[in-house]
């Protein structure tokens, strides 16, 4: 099969209702005059949601229609779930369309986030595949009154096998359509080893549009009559106007509408931030508008935020007790009595998701209506949202997805979505609200800063015996309920109370610290600087106890073992899956560090100046551990010529995309070592990419190497999981090649020293 | 004024300040060139003006004179470029959002005529960000490209 040229036949669906129209022509219920009943699945909870209709949809054309209910931001979700459907069909991948799905109920959660696309997915995707072929072959059977035993759907036809007849799939819809879907239970899936699609590298079916620049992003929306806004908002979190003059803004040609928005009360969630919109013919309009408002803040309580100071403070907290959230042993006792300690403070700044399309949506409201074509991750949570801020009935709001320029965590948030809204309300027209990198960088929602201290005790044969850990760090729930200082259970589950280490006595700790700015997702999220401190400190006790650092890290580790968390009291999260499907297997993560240490032949002799490093860690189910060679200039510049990675992800649907991930995955975590947002008199200091630093080609890794454990293990994330054991992968390496240990991120100069 | 675009010309009438950018977005509706920075810091928005490239973003139409630009919509007919064929090859895309400009910036490079090294695709290619992290695979794809041309 050629993917290639056959992706010009699948074209991204979208638009005034076509998406839908099509959908609804094609589905082979409504030939009853309805749509299936819509069933609502929330989010994580084991009530069947099973509805094969809501995936598939055939044409008497033979054109088979897939629904991808997930939003697309580079993983190849609308591939990946195509593969799984198609398989369990027995579909012709070159007859398959993919149809981006709007915000509905019943597809069950659509949030494209935590890595869950298809680990929470992928057992209905295949019943809703295996369904409708059920369904095609008793359409055959009946047809030709034959026992539907003797019929079987293969390649887009179903085969009378005695006879040898056959009936195309299309031939034989209407009459499906006409059938009820078999119970789950009759359901016969196929045996992996009959695999069409899925565990096979097929083509991301955008790839053909995305490269002669005919996919169309949120930014790239056009509707008739449709205005642009850019939005001049606070520059420190709950900030508002005192004053501004419109009167220059409007001078410009082809600004039409200036006006204040709502101000944003505490808390923060998922609300606008206030501000002033410029609303104008064109873009260019609206920015030259916005850059001519002349508007002074009245700054409000987060006007003191420091980034400086508070980084003062919560190093303050991280050497202090804190609320125990694990505890085995007694580490106090060995710490006092061993024969040798080790300390280290780790520190991780804010950051910024900056994905390369920033924050877009274009909203047309109408009375009582609206319909919204965004760049979200959450497309549900955006119809609520906008539902909620304009006053009307959710079922009144139509969102349309996008192709996403990135996600990363920051469209998880339908902020932006309600600002389109909003101002398309206030000006009555189409509105998009865009934008541009100064607001993304300056107004977002920051993966949180954090401080860490650990101690380690070393017995005298060099054994790590006392792990104390703290961990201190705004929470994300501040920015949805200002009280919340703590941790939560769910940020405490993302590789820190899930500590793989087998060590006798350890005690893991959070303190407090409060939220000045809004605290949101990124990629791995608090993954980030908890595998940063676990995996630095690690190959920190490695060198004390004169070790190799990966023969060390898997004696850290110990044996094979599944670690039982509740038996110690932890409230433990697991990402929302049950720990006995998904359990914390040791075994699996030493398997990753052998694989990759292997394929990168660690231990190998370096020339002068190089060095390599190793990390590992659990995210998001999968495990994934990293290599990083690097090669560091008498001058402190490093670069990265090669890069190992295994990831054991369970059962995977497309190796390629993995590989993918993997790769810029890795790059994400390489940004996180690179870049930095400060905050002084409470507003970010960062505006561009000038300031803050993303990885560039010149900095990235020249070559990857990917493993992919092959695995029948239940799916595990994907999109995540290769970024935590990135930085400290790098940071490790920079400590082999030049023996300076970079503890507090971004490394910036900290090599020229 | 009048500016060439993919071999059509075209009449502007809006403020000759406008960078190309959204000249060719906003009016020509050409929005396979994308906005990322707004002050050439990541490339997003990389064009030919006589088959060098250049940041549009920063580009103001009336700078444009009587060059020929062409974008990413115009780049090849039906992505027969060796570059577009070598991304769809190697799968470069993630997201996607930044690949026009990428592929752009690299069509420059490889119309010098002899293969990039390393050093000069880095030299070449260092202005194009990509959040996804796909470079490893760009520059596979521009070695792969060059080598087939």
């Amino acid at each position: 099969m050629s993917g290639v040229e056959n992706v010009s036949r699948r074209r991204f669906l979208i638009g005034t209702g076509i998406a839908g129209g099509l959908v609804l022509g094609v589905w082979f219920y409504g030939s009853r005059g309805e749509r299936a009943p819509a069933a609502v699945v929330p989010s994580g909870t084991s009530r069947p949601a099973f509805e094969p209709n809501v995936f598939v949809g055939i044409a008497p054309d033979g054109t088979v229609t897939i629904v991808c209910h997930r939003s697309e931001m580079g993983q190849q979700v609308r591939t990946s779930i195509a593969q799984v459907v198609a398989d369990e069909l027995d579909a012709d991948w070159s007859r398959v369309v993919v149809a981006q799905a709007q915000a509905d109920e019943k597809f069950g959660s659509q949030n494209t986030d935590g890595s869950r696309s298809i680990r929470r997915n992928f057992s209905r995707l295949r019943e809703a595949g295996a369904s409708a072929r059920a369904m095609l072959e008793q359409a055959a059977a009946d047809r030709w009154a034959v026992p539907v035993t003797e019929c079987r759907a293969t390649l887009h036809e179903v085969v009378h096998g005695p006879s040898g007849q056959t009936l195309g799939f299309g031939e034989l819809a209407e009459a499906a359509s006409a059938l009820e879907p078999p119970p789950s239970r009759d359901l016969k899936l196929k045996s992996p080893a009959d695999w069409r699609y899925i565990g096979r590298p097929t083509p991301s079916v955008d790839l053909k549009e995305i490269v002669t620049g005919q996919g169309i992003f949120g930014m790239d929306v056009q509707l008739d009559g449709m205005m642009v806004a850019v939005i001049a908002r606070p520059p420190v979190l709950f900030g508002k106007p005192q004053a501004f003059d419109a009167a220059p803004a409007l001078a410009v040609p082809g600004v039409e509408r200036v006006f204040e928005l709502p101000t944003l009360k505490p808390p923060a969630g998922f609300k606008p931030l206030g501000g002033v919109a410029v609303v104008a013919t064109d873009t260019w309009a609206a920015i030259q508008g916005r850059r001519a408002l002349d508007i002074t803040w009245e700054e409000g309580r987060n006007a003191s935020y420091d980034s400086g100071a508070y980084r003062a403070a919560l190093l303050e907290t991280a050497r202090k007790k804190g609320r125990v959230v694990r505890e085995q042993g007694d580490v106090d006792e060995a710490l006092a009595r061993a024969h040798k300690t080790l300390t280290a403070e780790y520190y991780v700044p804010h950051l910024a998701q900056a994905p390369m399309e920033p924050p877009v949506a274009t909203a047309r409201v109408t009375e009582g209506k609206a319909e919204l074509w965004s760049s979200t991750q959450t497309p549900q949570v955006t119809r609520r949202e906008v539902a909620q801020a304009l006053g009307v009935d959710e079922s009144g709001v139509t969102v349309n997805v996008t192709l996403l320029g990135g996600g990363f965590g920051r469209k998880s948030k339908p902020d932006f979505s309600v600002e389109a809204a909003l101002v398309s309300r206030e000006v009555g027209a189409p509105v998009k609200v865009m934008w541009t990198r100064e607001d993304d960088l300056q107004n977002g929602y920051l993966h949180a800063v954090s401080c860490q201290h650990l101690e380690a005790a070393i017995d005298a044969r060099g054994q790590t015996n006392a792990w104390l850990h703290r961990t201190v760090f705004p929470p994300i729930g501040s920015t949805f309920d200002e009280d919340q200082t703590f941790a939560s259970k769910g940020d405490l589950s993302q590789g820190f109370v899930d500590n793989p280490f087998d060590i006798d006595h350890m005690r893991l700790e959070n303190g407090r610290a409060e939220g000045h700015v809004r605290i949101g997702w990124m990629r791995s999220v608090a993954n980030i600087y908890h595998a940063f401190a676990i995996q630095s400190f690690a190959h920190e006790l490695a060198v004390a106890a004169n070790r190799d650092p990966k023969d060390y890290l898997l004696d850290l580790i110990g044996p094979p073992r599944t670690i039982d968390l509740a038996a110690m009291d932890v409230n433990y999260a697991n990402y929302g899956d049950p720990i006995a499907r998904y359990p914390v297997d040791t075994g699996r993560l030493r398997n990753v560090i052998e694989t990759v240490s292997k394929a990168a032949q660690w231990g190998r002799a370096l020339p002068e100046g190089r060095g390599l490093g190793i990390a590992a860690h659990r995210s998001f189910l999968a495990y994934v551990a990293t290599v990083v060679e690097v090669e560091v200039t008498p001058d402190g510049d490093f670069t990265i010529p090669a890069v190992w990675v295994a990831i054991d992800a369970g059962t995977v649907v497309n190796p390629d995309h993995v590989r993918n991930q993997c790769e810029g995955g890795s790059v994400y975590g390489l940004s996180a070592a690179l870049g930095q947002l400060t905050a002084k008199d409470g507003a970010i200091e960062q505006r561009n990419f000038d300031t803050y630093e993303v990885a560039r080609m010149r900095q990235a890794p020249r070559s990857f190497e990917v493993e992919v454990v092959q695995s029948t293990e239940p799916p595990a994330g994907v999109g995540e999981p290769p970024t935590p054991p990135f930085a400290p992968a790098l940071c490790n390496a920079l400590f082999d090649a030049t023996g300076m240990r970079i503890r507090s991120l971004p490394i910036g100069n900290q090599l020229r020293a | 004024m009048r500016i060439r675009v993919n071999g059509r010309s075209h009449e502007f009438d809006g403020d000759p300040n406008t960078p190309l950018l959204w000249v060719l977005r906003d009016t020509l509706r050409l929005t396979g060139t994308k906005f990322g920075c707004g002050a050439a810091l990541c490339g997003a928005c990389t064009v030919h003006l006589d088959g060098n490239a250049v940041r549009s973003c920063v580009t103001p139409v009336q700078a444009v004179g009587n060059a020929e630009v062409t974008t990413i919509e115009g780049l090849s007919e039906g992505g027969s470029h060796p570059l577009t064929e070598a991304w769809v090859e190697l799968g470069v895309p993630q997201c996607g959002y930044c690949q026009p400009g990428q592929l752009m910036q690299a069509a420059a490079l490889l119309s010098a005529g002899t293969p990039p090294s390393d050093d000069e695709i880095d030299q070449a290619m260092s202005g194009n960000l990509c959040r996804c992290g796909t470079y490893a695979r760009i520059r596979a794809a521009i070695h792969k490209a060059s080598q087939t041309r």
